[in-house]
């Protein structure tokens, strides 16, 4: 078959599916979706139209970046407006069913807003402000199309940069690409043209293509959710590069935590293959391509792209030094290219839209879009795609819709273990690579964790700092040592131990650090440490010099108390659920904490009813009423 | 022999490169739940290569476990996220609720307990993971509640048997 036979049997299928006369219901079962219960809904609507005797299909989609608002229903009906729902529960199904699939009341006081786009264009919802801050490329299609059906990639536009691709000389495809400005959106922000030009240019063959999707810092989520909600974008991608490079063999390095995401990028595999997309021959180009799954096993030194080369030789993964970049000498010694899921998704629209239509989204170094993995004290917590520039205030507040319960906003995370926290006077920093790093953080793959009042820095710094510590593959001596010292260090304050010359030896052992290893995880493991200092110095002050954490959030210098003015007598809610039964009640009634067997879980403070809320929390400890202060217990590491 | 019928099965629908020895592993720990001694000492045989060099990729990688997996393995997740929004008392609440240390398993071989780095649930974080199952927004009550609800399942089809 002919790609545009192929692609108006696509556009056919898509038609009578999203245009027909059966009225469609779009349901996101990406792993969002399906933690808030996305799959009871699907049961429940299977349920509801038997029941109720309505006709309609049910798609399952993957993730619309409303992670807030999941589980997310589109309702398609012909002739009629295209509504989303938000966190749709089984019990409010059978309404739906009657109101919107049988009737026309589109059920307003469960709806998000309208759905406008689709069919290639992005899909956006005018209701919601965020859209109008939002350019969306990589997640145009996500939580629309059926990622497990290749015809509804096809039917959007899919795979036409391909078939323009193997038209064009293949010098030409690498010109495009470094006209575009692209930038590997991995973190490093290498422009992604001369990296292709270089493997291009070495004489040895085979080469390779690797999609890196080892997607490892906690806290980013964006690689993960286009694989499992548009995993044909990455594909093309990898594909067209492999033209480019004169390669015939791709490799996708993905983190075995993904279960949905492989189970989705194989289905893809699969129909590629079967279409002529993929394997020997393509649409009778002559080129030829295959594209294997490796599955990491857990490391996140494999991220970085010699170490994650070991790990697809079955070795354990160790960067090695560089030169000779992979470009010249990567994968069994061979030319090979290692780009981002995120780098190559854009790769397809580049070459279909053209460079200059790229380079015109962005700031003067930094081309296109950014795509953010929003979480933390956020209202709408999510995915965000905009373009370069766009400040972190617009992300935050825009979209993100602000930090809830009316809480101040303390800090935002950028770059996870390799970036650092940003105050709320930077927030007018623009997003692109290069401000970025002149305020200290770095871009990273694309995580961004907001804090409020209630997040203490020095704990923050300290959880990344463990984090990298326990990660860190042991080559290079600082990274190995140099990052325990330093964990100790900020251990030792966060318990009330530490001594304010501390702060000056963190500086120290960081400048070290970052000179002794080889990679960029023990390069940019101080940066937590280092930001957190130089923003929020007086928390750090605080730990040290009055053994207070301002954030109440450090164990060995907080206690629960209970206001004896506030406890009711009658309530006892709080010594049910003590589980280390810490909690008794005094000859008036009125509930005390043994200071001695409480753990600072914090259940009593969750469970003590909001009329009454008799249970706080003090810093320091000596703030605790004499009777109580006894001997607090030391809530062990 | 249970370990050896079960890796001469999965050996013999792989490859026997180098290259394919962390495939190789994750097929055994996928049939057996984690990776017994006996298996490994016979992928070494499998693919010609140091025993010692088996185990220093076993023991590298945070997937691999050297020790057997609960008939519930629980995961709780100390990303970003959910370390900000209370990770750690969830953890605390499960090890209390269970008498389990982490990495370690119930005494029954119900449960066995491990922190994950990141399964990428971020917007519903505290997460945490039983089976297949992703629990959103925890605190230390609902882990309460969550493991009381299983243990009476546990009970309730142990009387049925």
């Amino acid at each position: 078959m002919t790609f545009e036979q192929i692609k108006s049997r696509a556009v056919s299928q898509w038609k009578s599916l999203y245009h027909g006369e059966v009225p469609n219901i779009l349901i996101g079962t990406a792993t969002c979706g399906r933690a808030a219960g996305a799959l009871a809904v699907v049961e429940a609507f299977r349920e509801e139209l038997r029941r109720q005797n309505a006709e309609a299909n049910i798609t399952q989609v993957g993730c619309m970046g409303l992670c807030y608002a999941e589980p997310l229903v589109v309702i398609i009906k012909p002739d009629s407006f295209r509504v989303c729902y938000g966190k749709v529960t089984p019990e409010v199904v059978s309404r739906l069913v009657e109101g919107y699939i049988l009737g026309d009341d589109p059920c307003l006081e469960l709806a998000l807003g309208a759905v406008e786009g689709g069919d290639g264009e992005a899909v956006y919802i005018p209701e919601l402000l965020r859209f109008e801050r939002e350019r969306r490329l990589l997640l145009r299609h996500c939580g629309y199309v059926n990622p497990e059906d290749i015809n509804h990639y096809i039917a959007s536009g899919g795979y036409a940069g391909l078939v323009k691709a193997l038209r064009m000389p293949q010098g030409e495809v690498i010109e495009e690409v470094k006209r575009s400005g692209l930038r590997g959106r991995g973190g490093a922000g290498f422009p992604t043209g001369e990296k292709w030009q270089v493997c291009r240019n070495a004489l040895v063959e085979p080469k390779y293509v690797i999609c890196n999707a080892d997607e490892g810092d906690p806290g980013a989520f964006m690689d993960r959710v286009i694989l499992e909600s548009d995993p044909h974008e990455v594909l093309e991608g990898m594909l067209i590069g492999g033209y480019a490079l004169g390669a015939s063999q791709g490799y996708i390095y993905i983190r075995a935590e993904y279960p949905l995401a492989i189970e989705r990028l194989g289905i893809a595999l699969k129909q590629a293959e079967e279409l002529g997309f993929l394997g020997d021959n393509i649409l009778g180009s002559g080129f030829n391509f295959h594209i294997r799954l490796a599955l990491g096993a857990g490391a996140f030194v494999s991220g970085e792209e010699t170490a994650l080369m070991q790990a697809i030789e079955g070795k354990r993964s160790v960067p090695r030094p560089r030169p000779p970049y992979p470009a010249e000498a990567g994968l069994w010694d061979k030319p090979t290219v290692i780009n981002n899921v995120k780098t190559l998704a854009y790769i397809p629209l580049i070459i279909n839209c053209g460079a200059d239509w790229f380079s015109a989204m962005g700031t003067e170094r930094s081309k296109g879009t950014a795509v953010f993995a929003l979480a933390g004290k956020l209202v709408n917590t999510g995915l965000a795609e905009v373009p370069m520039g766009t400040t972190l205030r617009e992300l935050i507040f825009d979209i993100g819709g602000g930090v809830p319960e009316g809480k101040a906003l303390k800090a935002v995370q950028i770059g996870g273990p390799s970036g650092g926290c940003l105050p709320e006077s930077l927030l007018d920093t623009p997003v692109d690579f290069d401000s970025l790093i002149e305020v200290g953080v770095m871009m990273g793959s694309g995580g961004m964790i907001v804090m409020d009042e209630d997040n203490c820095m020095v704990d923050t710094a300290r959880f990344f700092l463990d984090f990298i510590q326990k990660e860190s593959c042991g080559k290079c001596t600082l990274c190995r040592l140099g990052t325990k010292q330093m964990l100790d260090i900020l251990e030792g304050i966060a318990a009330g131990k530490g001594r304010i010359e501390d702060i000056d030896l963190l500086f120290e052992l960081a400048e070290d650090i970052k000179m002794g290893s080889l990679c960029n995880l023990g390069k940019t493991a101080p940066n937590p440490v280092l930001t957190t200092i130089r923003y929020f110095r007086d928390e750090y002050e605080a730990h040290i010099r009055e053994k207070r954490c301002p954030a109440l959030v450090c164990k060995e210098l907080t206690a629960y108390y209970i206001l004896p003015e506030k406890c009711d007598r009658a309530c006892e809610h709080c010594i049910l659920a003590c589980s280390p039964k810490a909690i008794t009640s005094n000859e008036k009634g009125i509930k005390v904490i043994d200071q001695s067997k409480c753990t600072k879980c914090g259940t009593c403070l969750e469970m003590c009813p909001s009329e009454y809320s008799a249970v706080i929390k003090l810093s320091p400890i000596s703030l605790l009423p004499p009777s109580e202060a006894s001997s607090p217990k030391e809530a062990g590491g | 022999m249970e370990v050896a019928e079960g890796l001469t099965r999965i050996l013999r629908a792989q490859g026997d490169g180098r290259g394919d020895l962390i495939a190789i592993l994750q097929e055994v720990q996928a049939e057996f739940g984690y990776l017994p001694k006996e298996a490994m000492l016979g992928v070494a045989k499998f693919l010609q290569i140091p025993e010692s060099l088996v185990y220093s990729v076993a023991t590298f990688y945070n997937q691999f476990r050297i020790t057997p997996l609960g008939r519930r393995p629980i995961k709780v997740c100390m990303g970003t996220a959910c370390h900000l929004s209370g990770g750690e008392l969830v953890l605390e609440a499960v090890q209390r609720e269970l008498d389990v240390d982490l990495g370690g398993l119930t005494s029954d071989g119900e449960f066995s307990l491990d922190r994950v780095a990141c399964i990428g649930c971020c917007a519903i974080a505290p997460a945490m993971v039983i089976g297949d199952a992703v629990y959103p927004k925890m605190t230390p009550w609902k882990v309460v509640e969550v493991l009381t609800t299983i243990k009476s399942e546990i009970q309730e089809a142990n009387k049925g048997d």
